[in-house]
């Protein structure tokens, strides 16, 4: 009787397999079957890496569009390229993102404790928050490694882990199971809209820079010979490397912990090392560029401000077009920084570098002359970056409205005429201020012929605002220096100076910007002959061109610069932007070139996303802890000086004053460095073997 | 009071997972985490209870009238596979929520051996359609509760220093008998 069970046991399959044949019928779902080409094609290893459920669900949300083609973390670009082909899109080409860490070794940080019990990172972590006093360093104990499911992580020698960008597929386990969050799953582009935290490891000189380079990483580069690792980190907030190693007064030295011990490193001799060794290369490296957006940006304005948000807004994928005033881009570092500091030759260089990543310029156009910005919407500019610069000489009224004097010229206007010609400079020239500018006009002056020239300045030379060094090289060349002196009043001849009445001051109280207010001393007053007088008191910006037709209501401030947000640089018109002097008042080029990538970063977000993420803990101040009162376990070691042109050469010409130093002594200078982060330095090797030792004998004592 | 006395039984007692050990694929497979751990108990109970009605219906109306009991085991299998997977389908078109949420548990279970186990047990102790349904919830119950435990130990076993050798898996088949030890505790409470 074996025909009734196996009848029974058939029937039964009969049933179950009509019923699901039924069911696939009426409870049939429309899926498209290109999920299921799609899941074919991905490798099917279910990692999860992707963000989704398993490989089925990757690609359900690819053909949903709610993913991209190359959304697989294991795939690489074979599988996004026969993904995309497949569903007949046009594969963007992206940049891989690669695992990286932040921490410059964990055991430098002073121990909280030491306990061998443990052999994963987090654990350790629940224990008092980790055996190191530090808040960001590396733990050390490899659970990283041992996330990896791809093998691209193996512990240094020195206790850290290291990354093979071979393996690396960013799929970001690592960076999940770090406790202490020091690995960060980037592309090379993205580093660009990064702006410091608070909750970060910061060396001081880091964030006293106003672009935020990062400086100890691109020492280190330097101090291995990676010169071309080091130029591609500076420009990864600086696209001005040969002019900034030139010119910048280094605000990022202030905060070098080395000059607790000897003298601060000479950050940028070195930048400007590697910024020359690219340009006495003659090949450029090459910049990474992120695939376009389709957005286009327009900038007005071809300085510092404006070159820099354009560069960075190009490597973020956008179309960039920039619109100048004057003949050739470069704002006031070509017409307001003379020869002899930043030859034009190296600007003419750098620059054509920015352009070549495919950045477009209109120069000889001035906003409110020539466009507007209504013309430029109407071009179909998504975003535009108003970075105007801050090119009106402010004067100490020393002549009636109107009325021209033949010897008296303001100190932008002075410069400017040395660009293109070579104009006759003779007798006695007196130039009237303490920055920058009046510095450059007397040593220009001086090189184009002058007998004489003197700086008449109102408060000592401690109140100078003109960098250090510049002051010394003026000195050294012969400036006369008249301090604590102001100008009264103008003797002119038939039109023309011939003299200045000045009048000597005392300090009294600071005023509110902390320096000490002068203060004239009666019947002190004295002629002074001369034949030009260069008025050289400070600049603000003209925006004269917000008046003009075409031109949205952009508020502006009681200085006289554009209102915005501090926050964004976004103005009231959503899609205008601004930064740098027009915004701020005269500044740093160094201030300018960070106010850039600020507003690239925000232009960015705004023309994708339609909305400005705000940064969160973003640094403002030094970080208090970071202030060390002194440190230990480094030995004196003398700061490097860079190659200066002799007086008599330097005289008549406008010959580089200051040149860059060499291969050795760049990769000495890169050893001075400290390698900061917020809680911890490298000691010197063998400082610290004879403190470890002494440490050892006072314990067997 | 049987009734109660029943399901404290199959949850605590004669738990599936951890005095009968049955449904240790899962139990070590999904157990990593306590989110997945959660559906996959969730999963079962459903499935279980689903099952069970149908094979208890199987074996009493269709199995016993025609003698054939001793092929129950066959017969089981080929009703639970037909209506995990019916149930799949029927989840997809008509619950999306339901299948986001069980979905990718169900094709897991489908021959699950807890499920078929409780299908057998149900048949074995020679339960009535009420009881058998409180027992099949219960024991299902005592796998989802099994399961989240162990998870959460997992969970905390990750961030433990365990010999390298006795990593993974290792660790928690002791850490299983551990657990199982503990519920022994229980062993005695209900006859």
């Amino acid at each position: 009787m074996l025909w009734a069970p196996a009848a029974v046991m058939g029937g039964i399959a009969v049933v179950a397999a009509a019923g699901l044949g039924i069911a696939a019928r009426v409870f049939h779902v429309e899926e498209d079957p290109r999920i299921k080409g799609v899941t074919n094609l991905l490798p099917g290893a279910n990692c999860g890496g992707c963000g989704f459920a398993g490989c089925a669900a990757c690609a359900e949300a690819i053909v949903a569009g709610k993913a991209e083609p190359n959304a697989c973390v294991i795939g690489q670009t074979e599988t996004a390229l026969a993904v995309a082909q497949y569903l007949g899109m046009e594969m963007k080409e992206s940049e891989p993102q690669i695992a990286c860490r932040e921490c410059q070794g964990g055991d430098r940080a002073t121990k909280r404790y030491d306990y061998a019990g443990f052999d994963d990172c987090r654990a350790a972590m629940l224990y008092f928050h980790g055996p190191t006093k530090c808040d960001h360093g590396c733990i050390g104990l490899g659970t990283c490694v041992r996330a990896c499911a791809f093998g691209a992580i193996s512990m240094g020698e020195n206790g850290l882990p290291v990354f093979d960008p071979e393996r690396c597929v960013g799929c970001g386990t690592c960076a999940r199971v770090c406790p202490k969050g020091i690995i960060n799953v980037i592309s090379e582009t993205t580093r660009i809209l990064h702006w410091n935290r608070y909750t970060e490891c910061l060396a001081p000189c880091r964030q006293k820079c106003p672009a935020q380079i990062d400086i100890p990483r691109y020492i280190q580069h330097i101090k291995r010979g990676e010169y071309a690792e080091a130029l591609l980190t500076v420009k990864e907030a600086n696209p001005l490397p040969l002019s900034t190693g030139r010119v910048c007064p280094e605000p990022c030295n202030l905060a070098c912990r080395r000059q607790l011990q000897d003298e601060p490193v000479a950050i940028n001799y070195l930048k400007r090392y590697a910024a020359d060794w690219e340009y006495e290369s003659g090949r450029r490296l090459h910049v990474p560029v992120a695939p376009d957006t389709g957005k286009s940006i327009a900038v007005v304005g071809g300085g510092p401000g404006g070159l820099s948000a354009a560069y960075y807004l190009r490597r973020l994928g956008h179309a960039v077009t920039i619109y100048e005033k004057m003949p050739k881009l470069g704002g006031m570092l070509r017409y307001g920084i003379p020869e002899y500091r930043l030859p034009k030759a190296v600007l003419d260089w750098e620059l054509e570098g920015i352009l070549g990543l495919g950045i477009k310029a209109v120069t000889d156009v001035e906003l409110g002359r020539d466009f507007t910005i209504e013309f430029l919407r109407h071009e179909g500019f998504d975003a535009i970056f108003l970075a105007v610069g801050a090119w009106r000489d402010r004067s100490l009224g020393l002549t009636e409205d109107g009325e021209v004097v033949e010897g008296l010229v303001s100190g932008i206007k002075y410069l400017e005429r040395f660009q293109d010609a070579d104009p006759d400079v003779h007798g006695h020239v007196v130039v009237i201020g303490g920055g920058n500018t009046a510095i450059d006009a007397a040593r220009t002056s001086l090189r184009a012929g002058a007998d004489k020239v003197s700086i008449i300045y109102r408060r000592s030379r401690d109140e100078m605002p003109a960098n250090p060094a510049e002051i010394v090289a003026a000195e050294e060349e012969g400036i006369a220096f008249r301090f604590l002196s102001a100008p009264v009043k103008l003797h002119t001849e038939g039109g023309r100076v011939v003299g200045i009445d000045v009048q000597s001051m005392r300090l009294g109280e600071p005023d509110p910007s902390g320096r000490r207010r002068p203060e004239p001393i009666p019947g002190s007053e004295e002629k002074v002959d001369c034949d030009l007088i260069v008025e050289a008191v400070g600049q603000m910006p003209d925006l004269d061109f917000l008046q003009t037709e075409g031109m949205p209501a952009v508020p502006t401030t009681r200085w006289n610069t554009v209102d915005a947000s501090e926050d964004t640089l976004q103005t009231d018109v959503p899609f205008l932007f601004t930064g740098g002097d027009c915004f701020t008042g005269p500044g740093l080029m160094v201030d300018a070139i960070g106010a850039g990538r600020y507003a690239a970063r925000s232009i960015h977000y705004w023309v994708t996303e339609g909305e400005i993420p705000p940064i969160e803990h973003r640094q403002t101040q030094l970080i208090g802890e970071s202030l060390f009162e002194s440190i230990t376990g480094v030995s004196s070691k003398p700061r490097v000086h860079e190659p200066v042109v002799s007086l008599e050469e330097r005289l008549g010409t406008f010959k580089e004053v200051e040149g860059t130093i060499d291969e050795d002594d760049a990769i000495y200078e890169a050893g001075r460095c400290l390698n900061c982060g917020t809680y911890c330095y490298d000691h010197d090797a063998e400082m610290e073997a004879v403190t470890t030792a002494e440490a050892d004998d006072t314990a067997t004592v | 009071m049987d009734l109660v006395l029943l399901a404290v039984g199959a949850i605590f007692v004669n738990n599936i997972l951890l005095a009968q050990y049955l449904g240790n694929c899962p139990f070590c497979g999904v157990s990593k985490q306590l989110s997945t751990a959660a559906g996959m108990g969730v999963a079962v109970i459903f499935v279980t209870t689903l099952a069970s009605i149908f094979t208890w219906l199987v074996y009493h109306h269709l199995l016993v009238p025609l003698d054939i009991t001793y092929l129950k085991t066959l017969a089981f299998i080929l009703v639970i596979a037909a209506l995990v997977q019916l149930v799949e389908i029927f989840l997809k078109r008509h619950s999306r929520v339901l299948y986001d949420a069980l979905g990718i548990y169900l094709p897991l279970i489908t021959t699950n051996c807890a499920v078929m186990g409780i299908a057998l047990l149900n048949i074995k102790h020679e339960l009535g359609f009420g009881s058998m349904l409180v027992f099949a919830i219960a024991s299902a119950a005592g796998f989802a509760l099994a399961i989240i435990l162990f998870a959460g130990l997992r969970e905390r076993l990750l961030l433990a220093p365990v010999p390298v050798a006795m990593r993974g898996t290792a660790i928690a088949l002791v850490t299983a008998g551990v657990m199982s030890l503990a519920f022994l505790g229980f062993a005695g409470m209900v006859q």
